[in-house]
């Protein structure tokens, strides 16, 4: 029995099997609308996600399956005081796989450890969001038709950003990538993100700090949001939070080709006016975040459709 | 030098740093065991000046060498029998620590469930880095004797 953890769990050759799976999803929706007939999913979110919990729903609904769980933590036995090893134990009774978010760091890997059942990791605080990733990766294999030989540019919030560390971390697995790390001096990169990951990886990277500047070379322009409670004082989040705006006049300077990705949801760095914009993918982003889990879920749950 | 009396079967740990064999005799939970237990305590040493030395009476299986190689894995190891030392165990840091260090990230899963045992694996044997199992936060060896 398997578990998703990490994005790095899966080999670069599982990735594209998975990968694959993904797209002819995709391009045969009603080959997968019963593969999971009689399966459930139990979406176990100790704290709020909407965006992700409905994502994993709507995998398991459009897979044939049925889903069944709790969005709170407030609902949920943990309010009774209940571990998470316990809570596994009984759910794993009830469903035939499940996908946790959690804000403490290591609790999907905890359930994963006492569950009879696979565990996706759908978010454990600031440490690992795994599906997101799968996400970043079949939306950019989606559009540019592989995932090596591009150059990436994330902006915004690179310092505590974990989609953006974990993408860094699955693309330095290809070959020829380019990074363009775009941020304020406060938000750049942790020092363990440039050193061990990018440095010892060879691969080429640089900092810069006007998106304008950058702009014209990417392939890939991925924007992530200030998030107001990674920061200790008002004042400072207030200072950062419009450092970046996307708008036309900077999507001009950007080639045609360029495809611009966000995890979401957004405040201000994308401006609505680029939402028209072709190159806006974001939307096409959270489709294919659907698609990935549906693949996961076949994978884990070993289903295989001919 | 003192004479302590001759140890028929069992472990010398000797190169201690001196001053430190009693924090080793709480780490290695020394108090709990029935055996005989001779510590010396700034004994000469032509490598260190002074040191410090246990002398354990029992097989090598009732020390946690796992343990011992955490906080300290200079130390030597004698296995004695008959009176003669008849191997000399190398001591490393072990790939994994359980209930040995504690995950001080307070967002970690293991600060609010207490039941679950406190593991780390060695992620970085050069630089002597330990990761949390479940937070995956770093601790880094430094020098030795970071328990002591």
């Amino acid at each position: 029995m398997r578990h998703l953890m990490s994005p790095l769990d899966f080999s670069v050759e599982e990735l594209e099997r998975l990968l694959d799976l993904a797209n002819d999803i995709e391009n045969h929706r009603d080959k997968y609308a019963h593969a999971c007939d009689g399966k459930k999913l139990a979406t176990l979110f100790y704290e709020p996600s909407t965006r992700t919990r409905l994502s994993f729903e709507a995998a398991m609904l459009n897979l044939g399956g049925s889903v069944l769980g709790f969005s709170s933590a407030d609902s949920s036995s943990a309010a009774k005081g209940e571990s998470v090893a316990d809570t596994i134990r009984v759910i794993s009774c009830y469903a035939d796989i499940a996908a946790m978010r959690h804000p403490k760091e290591g609790a999907p890997l905890v359930a994963a450890l006492h569950s009879g059942i696979p565990v996706i990791n759908a978010g454990d605080g600031g440490h690992q969001h795994p599906t997101q990733t799968l996400t970043d990766l079949l939306t950019i294999r989606s559009l540019k038709g592989r995932l090596g030989g591009l150059t990436i540019g994330l902006c915004g919030d690179l310092k505590f950003g974990r989609t953006v560390h974990s993408l860094i971390n699955a693309l330095v697995r290809y070959e020829n990538v380019r990074f363009v790390l775009i941020s304020p001096e406060e938000l750049r990169v942790p020092d363990y993100v440039r050193e061990d990951v990018l440095r010892k990886s060879g691969h080429e990277f640089t900092e810069v700090t006007r998106l304008e500047d950058a702009i014209p070379e990417l392939d890939i322009l991925y924007m992530t949001r200030v998030q107001r409670e990674r920061f200790f004082n008002e004042e400072d989040y207030v200072r950062m939070k419009d450092f970046y705006i996307l708008d036309k006049e900077k999507m001009r300077l950007a080639g045609p080709e360029m495809m611009v990705l966000h995890p979401l949801p957004r405040v201000n760095e994308i401006s609505v006016e680029v939402d028209s914009d072709p190159r806006a993918a974001y939307f096409k982003q959270a489709q294919y975040g659907v698609y990935v889990r549906m693949a996961l879920i076949l994978t884990l749950l070993e289903v295989n459709v001919c | 030098m003192l004479s302590v009396g001759q140890l028929n079967e069992g472990v010398v740990l000797d190169h201690i740093q001196a001053g430190k064999a009693m924090d080793l005799y709480r780490y290695l939970k020394l108090g709990d065991l029935d055996c005989c237990v001779a510590i010396i305590k700034n004994a000469r040493s032509n490598k260190m000046g002074r040191k410090d030395i246990i002398k354990v009476e029992g097989p090598i299986e009732i020390l946690d060498l796992d343990v011992l190689g955490y906080i300290d894995h200079t130390i030597t190891v004698n296995i004695i029998r008959d009176g003669e030392i008849v191997e000399k165990k190398e001591l490393s840091l072990p790939k994994k620590l359980v209930n040995i260090i504690h995950c001080k990230n307070p967002r970690c899963i293991s600060s609010i469930e207490q039941e679950l045992e406190q593991i780390f694996y060695l992620a970085d044997e050069e630089n002597e880095i330990y990761r949390c199992q479940y937070c995956e936060e770093q601790y880094r060896h430094s020098a030795k004797h970071r328990l002591y």
